[in-house]
């Protein structure tokens, strides 16, 4: 039948003629196993952030390694390697790359995927998300770019915390890893003579496990899930005996209990404010003489975290906040205002193509990782090259992030205390090519957080400070051609960024890593 | 079943997604059961419009206060060669304008995707006192700028190569006729403008990989030498893809399904030979990440006639 042979004939041209079913590489997934050059084995020196010292929280020893309950251990392990299947040596593989890495990429996740402002009600108000009640709509957190850098920043520290302590009884106990031990355990991934008590991957996991529970409680069950991959793999590929793990998240625990007490304190809770406060912003500015902020949203949204700026930061205290504000952005009425009005108009109506997507790259707007997530996932790529230790991986996503959330309460102290309009409240006519973020101009989030991590990240990893400065600029600047910001807002902001990232760099002289 | 209004234009219904349109999803003339006789080329334009104010958040019907009345408007050239008279060259170009009637984004325009189609009826007979045909139709469609993708729903297209297979039966007892067809379309991946993206994870990379699709046309109506006037069912369908989460913007790689109701007419000017006016106005009835649209569209072609013999042949096939 000439039917079926046009059928038959189309079924086995047609993938042919399309040719377009390409496998997509994504980077992530092409990481090596972390094989560090250096494996810092005296990290237990080093200064964390929270804790008052390395030994804080006291570690009772291991057992020894020639005793009857070690050598059930070392015959789980044996149990694992002898039947391992294809998904369990793929777990293996994937948590290889390093847990301090993989908790950074699942935390980036959970950003982008609650990173969705809650829809009006019917009535023009805005419901709230509750952490006591996550699952209810709109879903706990919204996790915003203030909500998301506090978090990238809490997570790292107590990562970070947490391992210097891990590392400091490590040298202590020295208890040699599982394929030390017995020779017939072989190391599934690449092996380093770092003492296996208590497990780094597990103190790395469980930390994470209650730091996220605290600011992603929608998600427990995947973080749970992911935590127990993670231990498992690192049982699996004999590196960890089950009493190695579960010294870690012991450990882990009670480094978490530590830094979610200083969460718990650090003013986030009151950064919403109410109406009233909200109404306060709007007549202070008014009572200057200036155009105050107004949302351009439909319906108008409430600021977004106005007082985020009192939140105690990492890198230095709340009065320095106040004191290394910027002075006061071009006023409303003034001729330079409408100078960098006329040069944002534009690039509404000239922006090149390339320009659009320099916007579009940098955007990071809902339902991304937000730009601190942006500069994370830029560092983890070129940490990976680094062969950093499980530790410093630790450290320096700490100096990165403690960085962005400090970026992010300066900026926010800024954006509030001088509440001024974005370009399309100045010139209803002028059209963005992206959304425009619900809070003040003055000064740029994006230049600010870019400014911080481009300074950070260039004192990590000096080889390529130039690049990072350049990219920094770029995404500074993709806010003026995206007609969302002022010239002054980027350029102050990168400015502002920058010096936050000196006071992280100041930290980073003196932490002891170098 | 070949005769001189046989404008098949335009294979891809495809990018007709949120509201990135192409011409098809106003023309739909490809899956018309109607040939170009031999040596013939028509050519012409088609201008077309589609709105909607309420679309489908995965499957959460709502509306948008930040976009009001997201409008598309677009014009498109096209044209169709006869090879022979059961076997039709096909091309079209549209030229597209995405804007939101409400909040801050910019409009989106230009020139979106060439799409060229090979038509082909290998059987054309009787059954009883009816004509009955089938239709091969192949197309494939690349775009021609290097347009935003990642900026739904104001993106002019979704930026694929695409290519379609569809198979098509007429039948015509009288002057009444029921065409049915069923297509199939593989979608390249996309290079969006981002280096990492979420769908229901974390992609790093700039590609997106855009589930394929199928589409069932169905149509039935009058059909005679001064033109044809027709009922159009059309469902759209995405195989595999994501829905959007509550309040977000839409993305290239959604589930976008669409059922879509409405007429269409074809009339020849029988004063000025080769000279036709076609035109069609669709509703969408539900959807999945997608637009409610209504559309309309019109066009004006004309039948040039490279054929040796005398250019009244082609006449005669009209009314067979």
């Amino acid at each position: 039948m000439k039917t079926n042979k046009i059928i038959t004939l189309s079924i086995y041209i047609f993938p042919l003629l399309v040719g377009c079913q390409q496998t997509i590489e994504e980077k992530n997934k092409l990481y090596e196993p972390l094989n560090p050059s250096n494996i810092d084995a005296n990290a237990g020196d080093w200064k964390p952030v929270v804790l008052a010292s390395a030994n804080e929280f006291p570690m009772s020893a291991p057992t020894a390694t020639n005793i009857a309950v070690y050598n059930r251990e070392l015959t789980e392990i044996k149990g694992f390697q002898a039947t391992l299947t294809a998904e369990q040596r793929a777990s293996i593989q994937y948590w290889s790359a390093g847990g301090v890495l993989r908790w950074n990429e699942i935390m980036r996740e959970l950003v982008a995927k609650r990173n969705l402002p809650p829809a009006s009600n019917p009535d023009g108000t805005y419901p709230a998300p509750s952490a006591a009640n996550p699952f209810g709509y709109p879903n706990f957190p919204f996790a915003n770019p203030p909500y998301a850098a506090r978090a990238y920043a809490y997570v790292s520290v107590a990562q970070y915390d947490a391992l210097v302590a891990a590392y400091y009884y490590k040298r202590l106990y020295n208890r040699a890893a599982p394929y030390s031990v017995d020779a017939t355990i072989k190391p599934l991934v690449p092996a380093t003579n770092l003492p296996s008590y208590p497990s780094e991957d597990a103190v790395v996991a469980a930390v994470s496990v209650e730091m996220l529970k605290l600011l992603f409680p929608a998600d427990i069950a995947y973080i749970q899930q992911k935590a127990d991959e993670h231990m498992l793999s690192r049982i699996m590929a004999g590196m960890n005996t089950r009493s190695d793990i579960e010294a870690g998240i012991q450990l882990a625990r009670q480094v978490a209990a530590k830094v979610i007490a200083r969460a718990a304190g650090d003013n986030m809770s009151r950064a919403i404010g109410t109406p009233a406060q909200w109404a306060d912003l709007e007549s202070q500015t008014a009572a200057t003489g200036e155009t105050p902020w107004v949302s351009l949203d439909i319906p108008k949204r409430p600021p977004m975290l106005p007082f985020f700026g009192r939140v105690k930061p990492f890198l230095f205290d709340s009065l320095t906040t106040i004191a290394i504000r910027p002075g006061p952005p071009p006023s409303t009425k003034s001729t330079k205002l409408l100078t960098e009005l006329e040069e944002v108009r534009r690039y509404t109506k000239n922006a090149t193509r390339k320009e659009i997507a320099i916007v579009h790259d940098w955007a990071d707007g809902v339902g991304t990782y937000t730009p601190p997530g942006h500069w994370n996932a830029i560092a983890a790529d070129d940490f990976v090259k680094q062969r950093f230790s499980e530790v410093r991986w630790a450290r320096n996503f700490a100096l990165l992030n403690m960085a962005e959330m400090d970026a992010a309460i300066t900026c926010w102290d800024t954006k509030y205390y001088y509440y001024n309009p974005r370009p399309t409240q100045m010139d209803p006519s002028l059209k963005t090519n992206t959304g425009i973020p619900n809070f003040p101009a003055y000064i740029s989030g994006h230049s600010t957080f870019s400014g911080a991590a481009a300074t950070i990240l260039g004192h990590i990893i000096p080889s390529k400070a130039e690049t990072y400065k350049s990219m920094a600029k770029e995404a500074s600047e993709s806010r003026i051609y995206g007609s969302i910001h002022y010239r002054s807002d980027c350029e102050i902001g990168l400015i502002q960024g920058a010096k936050v990232g000196g006071f992280a760099i100041l930290r980073a002289q003196n932490d002891g890593a170098n | 079943m070949k005769n001189i209004f046989g404008l098949a234009l335009k294979g891809i219904a495809m990018s007709f997604a949120f509201a990135a349109m192409t011409i098809d999803s106003y023309a739909q003339t490809d899956m018309d059961a109607l040939m170009m006789a031999k040596n013939n080329f028509c050519t012409g334009l088609m201008y077309g419009n589609s709105s909607w104010k309420n679309y489908w958040e995965g499957t959460l019907k709502r509306d948008n206060l930040n976009l009001g009345t997201v409008s598309s408007n677009m014009i498109g050239i096209m044209g169709n060669y006869g090879v022979s008279d059961n076997l039709n060259l096909l091309f079209s170009v549209p030229y597209i304008s995405n804007k939101a009637s409400a909040g801050t984004l910019i409009e989106r325009q230009g020139i979106q995707d060439l799409t060229l189609t090979v038509k082909w009826m290998p059987i054309e007979t009787t059954i009883g006192k009816a004509d009955f045909a089938l239709y091969a139709l192949g197309s494939y469609s690349t775009p021609l700028t290097n347009y935003v993708k990642d900026y739904l729903p104001l993106s002019i297209g979704l930026g694929s190569n695409t290519a379609m297979v569809r198979l098509m039966a007429d039948y015509q007892l009288g002057n009444f006729f029921t065409t049915a067809s069923a297509a199939f379309f593989s979608r390249s991946n996309v290079t969006i403008d981002r280096t990492a993206y979420y769908t229901t994870r974390m992609h790093y990379t700039n590609q997106v990989e855009m589930p394929t699709m199928n589409n069932f046309n169905f149509r039935t109506g009058y059909r005679s030498g001064k033109g044809y006037a027709e009922a159009i069912v059309d469902i759209m369908q995405t195989n595999g893809g994501f829905d959007m989460t509550r309040n977000n913007m839409p993305f290239l790689s959604n589930q976008m399904n669409a059922s879509r109701v409405g007429f269409g007419f074809k009339y020849n000017f029988g004063k000025v030979e080769g000279l036709s006016a076609v035109g069609n106005a669709m509703y969408t009835i539900a959807g999945r990440n997608m637009g409610q649209a209504t559309s309309i569209s019109a066009g004006m072609f004309y039948i040039l006639d490279f054929s040796k013999s005398s250019n009244n042949q082609n006449e005669s096939d009209e009314n067979k």
